[in-house]
């Protein structure tokens, strides 16, 4: 069983997810910052591996990405940045990225470096269910990480029961057709995290993109397990406060 | 190596020369796109093909190609070029296009579709422009609203393109993430269709993207090869010329000037790519050359980058080819061998243009002068016969060839 697993064993409620970017705001901030985050509240910490061109991202966590990769940030280097993530960092970690940095590094090599450092998932926005099935499925059950897979509003049931079957660890409902940090007004969601919490799912779910306070945490959290906050976390960060108190200030403000 | 015949032989048309239903060729294609983009892309999928067929869409579609596109270009034999080659050289005048380029071919094709689809609002991205003008020019004659992605830098570079499209009704939005240009403009396009999914088609300009964007553009582009072959067999009896040379960006004039003699295995195949200012100079656009699989705008292709998987910014002096990848069905073409690929310095690019200007009378477009640059590293028999695209006309590109005409004035001469 992953951390992931085991967490969402103890804890159905009010899981608090929050996404840092590794290598910000400074090169060497990754295991400040995730210290921070454990010590004032997270259960699960997204790390988000910075890139040239994401896709899915808003402003806010593009320019964190692009400050990380000035910094210097590659995947070696933040995997020896966590090579002493374990046991100090005892929260589930997830690794989030996308496919083209990770196919570099090699898929396999990837996946059995993050299994040694103690990497318990993936969210990988841009692989697709049919490779991941035909090519990557196998690599990840040896390695015995989990793969979270983003469902959205518009995913009809039928597909959305069956990326439930495939993804394992929880589901990651995207609150809206959007890319990350929008300001759709989640509470007008609340019906479609209904209907999904009334689905029966397999997996857990957590709720993420836009959610920034803890009015939005609360609206995700009533029918679902959790929240995940990136974008808003990412602009705490940034304000020039040092990691300790920006956090400790920020998640205050959520739970 | 796979073969071309493993996969690339379309299971839909014998002529026809498309990726497998999962949209690869070979090992290139896919749809790598982030599940917001599903539904949208789903859609086309499983409906391009079936549009594409249906006797209305053709109707439409050959109609405004011809009387308002102004197809079928003409194949013109290039008698002072042909004489300089001791060779017979035809140039297809894509240039000829209304808007100046082949791009309308493709933009045309996707309006309808996007009709059919009853989608409301357009958004494309642009790089030269060339894909931003034929959008707004098509969204004009459809009453369509347009948003044109285009990078910051290119829109400085790139102005009178930007007051045409502004003219035409489009709103052009400056792409202000990364290195502001095409590659970025593409992000920001992927991006606003992610936020605005339901009534939005992406209009995307080349043989790039998620599946089956590389098929459906190649497809719509494919009237390029289908004029070459009637129209050589009008003037010449011959059935296949024996080389077919066009520049390639994101690939879709190459693809459309290939599509119909990929299965003639007697046809050479010669897409010539931007070496910048050289292939090792680290300023230049060669993809085949420099760069190595990936996933790039949605489907696993060439794609230039670091060893960390970080795209790198391309350089070349012409705005269309300067692109750190390549569609997924030219990776294929390239890793089969059954493509041959060269590549043209910026300054090369340049002579090319002023030669062609001199000899036929043609200012070609600084994407189109890379094919014809290219004709100097072959090896033309006399009775060889040569076609090459032209891809557009040189009016966007005056500034270039004014300032160089300034910096060095012999090429006037040339
Ligand atoms: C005249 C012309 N030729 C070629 C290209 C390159 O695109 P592609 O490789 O898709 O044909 C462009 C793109 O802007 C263009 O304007």
């Amino acid at each position: 069983m992953t951390k992931i697993e085991e967490l969402f064993k103890q804890k159905q409620q009010k899981v608090l997810n929050v996404y840092c970017t590794a290598g910000f705001p400074k090169l060497e901030s990754t295991m400040e910052v995730m210290k921070a985050l454990q010590d004032n509240g997270a259960d699960l910490i997204e790390l988000g591996m910075p890139y040239s061109d994401p896709l899915a991202d808003g402003e806010v966590i593009q320019q964190s990405g692009a400050v990380a990769l000035q910094n210097g940030m590659t995947i070696s280097i933040l995997f020896n940045q966590l090579e002493e993530m374990r046991p100090t960092i005892h929260v589930p970690v997830i690794l989030m990225g996308y496919m083209n940095p990770v196919i570099q590094y090699g898929f396999e090599n990837f996946c059995r470096k993050a299994a040694e450092v103690g990497i318990d998932g993936l969210i990988l926005p841009d692989l697709p269910m049919y490779e991941y099935e035909t090519e990557y499925r196998e690599i990840l059950e040896r390695h015995q990480l989990n793969l979270i897979f983003l469902v959205t509003p518009e995913t009809k049931d039928e597909r959305l029961k069956r990326i439930d079957e495939l993804s394992t660890g929880f589901l990651y409902a995207v609150s809206s057709s959007s890319t990350t940090g929008n300001n759709k007004d989640i509470s007008e969601q609340e019906g479609y995290f209904k209907k999904l919490s009334d689905m029966n799912l397999t997996n857990p779910i957590l709720v993420g993109f836009g959610i920034k306070d803890r009015e939005t945490f609360e609206v995700a959290c009533k029918y679902t397990n959790g929240a995940i906050i990136g974008s808003a976390y990412i602009k705490a960060l940034g304000n020039g406060k040092d990691v300790n108190t920006a956090t400790r200030d920020f998640l205050q403000t959520i739970i | 190596m796979t073969t071309v015949e493993e996969t690339i032989l379309s299971p839909i048309g014998k002529e026809g020369v498309g990726p497998n239903e999962f949209g690869y060729y070979g090992k290139f294609g896919g749809a790598y796109i982030p599940e917001m983009l599903h539904p949208n892309v789903e859609q086309l999928k499983t409906r391009y093909l079936e549009i594409m067929a249906e006797p209305s869409f053709q109707k439409e579609y050959q109609e405004l190609l011809r009387d308002y596109v102004g197809r079928p270009t003409p194949l013109f034999f290039a008698q002072r070029l042909s004489k300089q080659f001791n060779s017979k050289i035809y140039l297809k005048r894509e240039d000829l296009c209304h808007t100046g380029a082949h791009k309308i071919n493709n933009t045309i094709g996707q309006i309808l579709l996007a009709q059919k689809l009853g989608k409301k609002r357009i958004i494309a991205e642009t790089g030269a422009g060339q894909h931003g003008v034929a959008t707004a020019t098509v969204c004009a004659l459809k009453g369509m609203e347009c948003v044109v992605y285009m990078g910051e830098v290119d829109i400085e570079r790139q102005a009178p393109n930007v007051a045409r499209m502004k003219m035409l009704g489009a709103t052009v939005v400056p792409a202000k993430s990364g290195s502001r240009t095409l590659k970025d403009a593409t992000n920001e396009a992927i991006r606003a269709w992610i936020n605005e999914p339901v009534h939005t088609h992406y209009i995307i300009g080349s043989v790039v993207g998620p599946h089956p964007y590389p098929d459906m553009v190649a497809r719509f582009q494919s009237v390029i090869s289908e004029e070459m072959r009637w129209q050589l067999k009008e003037k010449t009896g011959a059935e296949l010329p024996n080389q077919v040379v066009a520049c390639v960006g994101g690939g879709s004039n190459a693809a459309g000037a290939f599509y119909h003699f990929i299965n003639e295995p007697a046809v050479r195949l010669i897409a010539v790519e931007a070496a910048g200012h050289g292939i090792n100079s680290g300023m230049s656009a060669a993809t085949t050359q420099l760069g190595r699989a990936g996933v790039l705008h949605g489907s696993k292709s060439l794609v230039m980058q670091t060893e960390d998987g970080q795209v790198i910014e391309p350089h070349s002096i012409s705005a269309g080819l300067d692109y750190p990848g390549i569609g997924p069905m030219h990776a294929h073409l390239f890793d089969c061998g059954r493509g041959t690929f060269l590549s043209v310095t910026d300054e090369d690019s340049l002579t090319a243009a002023f030669e062609l200007a001199k000899l036929e009378g043609i200012i070609p477009a600084l994407e189109s002068a890379h094919a014809f640059s290219a004709l100097k590293q072959m090896d033309l028999k006399e009775d060889d016969v040569t076609i090459v695209c032209l891809s557009g006309r040189g009016d966007k590109d005056l500034a270039t060839y004014m300032r160089s005409m300034e910096q060095a004035p012999a090429l006037k001469g040339v």
